[in-house]
């Protein structure tokens, strides 16, 4: 009796893993923010690749914010039976939040299937400010920290004020004396050094390149692993002697539990996606750089950042435990 | 300049661009319409539609729907007190009485010049003089934002009605209360939000407006019902106003675009804080019997906050155009567009890109013009709505004032935050408590805080601020005569009536 039960569940196991999977044809995007952000431009710009490029043939797009994208999260765990189409847009603040408890949830409560895009930090001042290299932040901070204090686009303990403190950590300085300044998004942060109520601000290259090349600013160090193809002339922190690299990586996730064939398949989608015209397009127009990374190396990665981050935040007094 | 604007005229004259202007500014305005959904929302999703067209053609068709956006907003303030757009909450403070008596016609068409007239006269400002407006915003700090909200916030008592100061006060004081609900900016810590994430960002400034207003009054006229079952008469159609009328807007409309278009210019400000600081500056400067006036149902208070809300849209792109910094999230979702196109704003863009810069300037003004014709004819169809027979047009309210706020965000403790806001509301109303100044605190509490924490962090400490850089000072100055506007008049009717005693 218990052999043919055994039987009849191999059976089963066999039908079910061999049930002809049909290659997808649709794919629904969850953005858990407004329309017009990061997130939903990274996710509009990639639905749009995969249309142009016949990777699918249908997609969709659904904003649904709050919670500082915790919402998203939450739903997609609760509705995971029926979200086998769905993919999830997220970045790094997902790891900050989730080490900050703001929600429950991290990326190991869903299923990660590939980071697409990356934007690094850069440390940027006015085009007439007196600070020209790095080098002389450092010495100005060492003499009066109240000299350099450095605007942001988002909440005090947030990516754009650790990086900052990290970058001043490793040079020797106290993180904690870092007076961060926190402004209601990146273009009010922008504004306030052009007027000069800031010394130095900490955004993405992404906001920053342009305004630049405009002249309007400088950027003094960025924090990629080296120099960049797009702007060559940037220094990158490693050259100067610190040992600080940090990526904001905007990527897909899947609802948890997703059969491993669809699983397999999202990847698939993903890479075809990311390897067309189309996505080159999107992405020169953006200005994005590529950072693909897919499925269990993408978990590792999200793992070391997770522990990086953390201790980053422990070791500024962000985080209590 | 002439060779620009001759160049930005080229280019718009074209049928095809004509044609997207006109599009963008129908689906703007229907879009703007429907109570909750925004500029922001409406341009997100154009976007994606414009990405095969000139980088000129795409801008033409969106900014054509952010003013469609924010004229249709309006709309639904006047007839159903349901404001469509932040900016245009202001706008149902006196546009709504003015149609329940029966002036909806009127109301609507004063509505579309004001808006006419405010987006006018602010391109011509900005063609005149955007690149030194864009240094002069750079010469406003922390601390200055910091004295213009409590500048704001002396203006309340133009937001209450005659006699009912304390409660104004009270009012103002409970929106500054729910303002600081949320994740605190400057500590990173959250506050008031009872661990339910649905509250981190904060309680949404129209989810407020429209619970206080739309759906409150939609309960208030069942209260009602006894007293008034009759759906409000349409007092004929007519559209014009009386020389007289005109007369007495005229300044407002001079004055308001001024103020709006400047306020719009700061990187800090926006729409919705130029529409009350508009209203507040009105009612201060009028006489005393139009004074009274206010929020039953004023011409002028219905111009001014109009005015300035499509002022401040217009102003809003020297910040974007010139330097490349968004003030708004709508102008940020501009940014985002033009950088897509390829096109970097900033100071090179006047230079390396003339034919888009001017382009967009010239069609803001063609949108200005086409909203209004294509306006004007619809009023007295639009306004027709309010003869629906109250049993079908009170749950209608509900219905798209509950929609609308589900729409934004499709949180279903949006719709049961609405209703508690609602209720309380009610029950404050028939306290006779005054809704306007607990908006006017909310919309200021939030910028007020975080830039009086910012320019303290900034001057390590100290309350210096307040007397380092003479901007703050002028901006102090004119925050203590408002203040004292009162006391000052009374000062001076005393001495002339003593003085023409002793004659």
């Amino acid at each position: 009796m218990k052999l043919l039960l055994a039987a009849c569940l191999a059976l089963l196991v066999w039908v079910a893993d061999a049930a002809p999977i049909e290659t997808q044809d649709e794919v629904h995007f969850l953005i858990p923010a407004g329309p017009g952000g990061g997130w939903d431009g990274t996710a509009r710009g990639m639905g749009e690749a995969m249309l142009k490029s016949g990777a699918v043939s249908k997609v969709s797009f659904e904003n649904y914010s709050g919670g500082g994208g915790g919402r998203a999260i939450a739903k997609l765990i609760e509705t995971a039976q029926r979200q086998t189409n769905t993919l999830l847009i997220s970045s790094t603040p997902m790891v900050v939040r989730s080490l900050q408890k703001i929600f429950p949830q991290s990326f190991r409560d869903l299923k990660p299937i590939a980071s697409v895009i990356a934007d690094y930090s850069s440390f940027v001042v006015a085009a007439d400010s007196r600070l020209m290299n790095w080098a002389q932040v450092i010495e100005a901070f060492s003499q009066d920290p109240r000299s350099v204090k450095v605007a942001g686009g988002s909440v005090r303990g947030s990516t754009d004020h650790f990086v900052f403190a990290r970058a001043l950590q490793l040079a020797g300085m106290d993180p904690r004396k870092v007076i961060y300044v926190a402004y209601d998004g990146g273009g009010k942060a922008m504004a306030g050094i052009l007027t000069g109520e800031a010394q130095i601000l900490s955004t993405g290259l992404s906001e920053a390149i342009d305004m630049a090349r405009a002249g309007e600013v400088r950027i003094l160090a960025i924090t990629a692993p080296e120099r960049i193809s797009d702007a060559p002339d940037l220094p990158v922190l490693r050259e100067l002697g610190y040992e600080l690299t940090f990526a904001n990586w905007r990527g897909f996730f899947a609802a948890p539990g997703l059969p491993e064939a669809r699983y397999t398949q999202m990847k698939a989608t993903v890479t075809r996606t990311l390897a067309s015209d189309a996505f080159e397009q999107v992405r020169a127009r953006n200005g994005w750089s590529r950072l693909h990374i897919e499925g269990d190396a993408f978990y590792a990665y999200l793992e070391k950042q997770e522990a990086e981050i953390g201790e980053l935040m422990r070791n500024l007094g962000f985080l209590r435990n | 300049m002439l060779d620009g604007l001759l160049l930005g005229l080229t280019t718009v004259m074209t049928l095809h661009n004509l044609l997207l202007v006109f599009g963008g500014c129908a689906a703007g305005t229907l879009i703007g319409m429907l109570p909750g959904l925004g500029p922001i929302s409406a341009i997100a999703l154009m976007i994606p539609i414009t990405y095969g067209f000139e980088p000129a053609s795409g801008m033409i068709l969106l900014s054509g729907v952010y003013y469609g956006a924010i004229f249709g907003g309006s709309t639904s303030s006047i007839l159903i007190n349901a404001p469509g757009v932040a900016g245009t909450v202001a706008t149902a403070f006196d546009g709504y009485p003015l149609a329940q008596k029966g002036l909806a016609g009127k109301a609507l068409a004063l509505a579309a010049w004001s808006s006419f007239a405010g987006g006018t006269l602010a391109a011509l400002m900005l063609v005149m003089a955007a690149p030194i407006l864009a240094k002069l915003s750079l010469g406003f700090q922390s601390a200055d934002y910091f004295v213009l909200m409590l500048l704001g916030l002396s203006l309340v008592s133009a937001f209450s009605p005659p006699g009912q100061y304390l409660k104004s006060l009270l009012m103002t004081c409970l929106g500054l209360m729910l303002s600081t609900v949320g994740t605190d900016l400057s500590a990173g810590v959250q506050r008031f939000t009872f661990g339910r994430m649905d509250l981190i960002d904060g309680i949404s400034f129209l989810l407020l407006a429209m619970g206080t207003f739309a759906l409150a009054e939609a309960v208030m006229m069942v209260l009602k019902q006894g007293e008034q079952t009759k759906p409000v008469q349409l007092d004929g159609m007519d559209l014009r106003l009386s020389a007289q009328e005109l007369k007495s807007v005229a300044p407002v409309i001079t004055r308001s675009s001024v103020l709006g278009f400047l306020i719009g210019v700061l990187p800090g400000a926006g729409a919705t804080i130029a529409s009350f600081l508009a209203y507040g500056f009105e009612r201060n400067l009028a006489l005393d019997d139009e004074k009274r006036q206010f929020g039953q149902g004023s011409l002028k208070g219905l111009a001014a906050p109009e005015t300035a809300n499509n002022a401040a849209c217009t102003g809003s792109f020297v910040p974007l155009l010139t330097l490349g910094i968004p003030g708004s999230g709508t102008t940020a979702v501009l940014l985002g567009a033009l950088i897509a196109y390829g096109i970097q704003p900033g100071p090179r863009l006047f230079v390396d890109e003339p034919g888009v810069f001017w382009s967009v300037i010239v069609s803001m003004y063609v949108g200005n013009v086409i909203l209004l014709f294509l306006n004007l004819p619809l009023i007295p169809y639009i306004a027709k709505l309010l003869q629906i027979p109250r049993q079908f047009l009170i749950p209608s309210i509900m219905f798209f004032s509950l929609m609308g706020v589900y729409l934004v965000s499709f949180n279903t403790f949006d719709i049961q935050m609405m209703v508690i806001i609602a209720t309380l509301a009610v029950t404050l109303r028939l306290l006779e408590f005054p809704m306007a100044p607990l908006l006017l605190g909310f919309i200021l509490g939030g910028m007020l805080e975080d830039n009086l924490r910012r320019a303290i962090t900034l001057g390590d400490g100290e309350f210096s601020f307040l007397i380092e850089r003479p901007v703050t000072l002028v901006l102090l100055g004119i925050t203590a005569l408002v203040l004292f506007n009162p006391l000052l008049r009374r000062g001076v009717t005393w001495l002339l009536e003593r003085r023409a005693g002793k004659l």
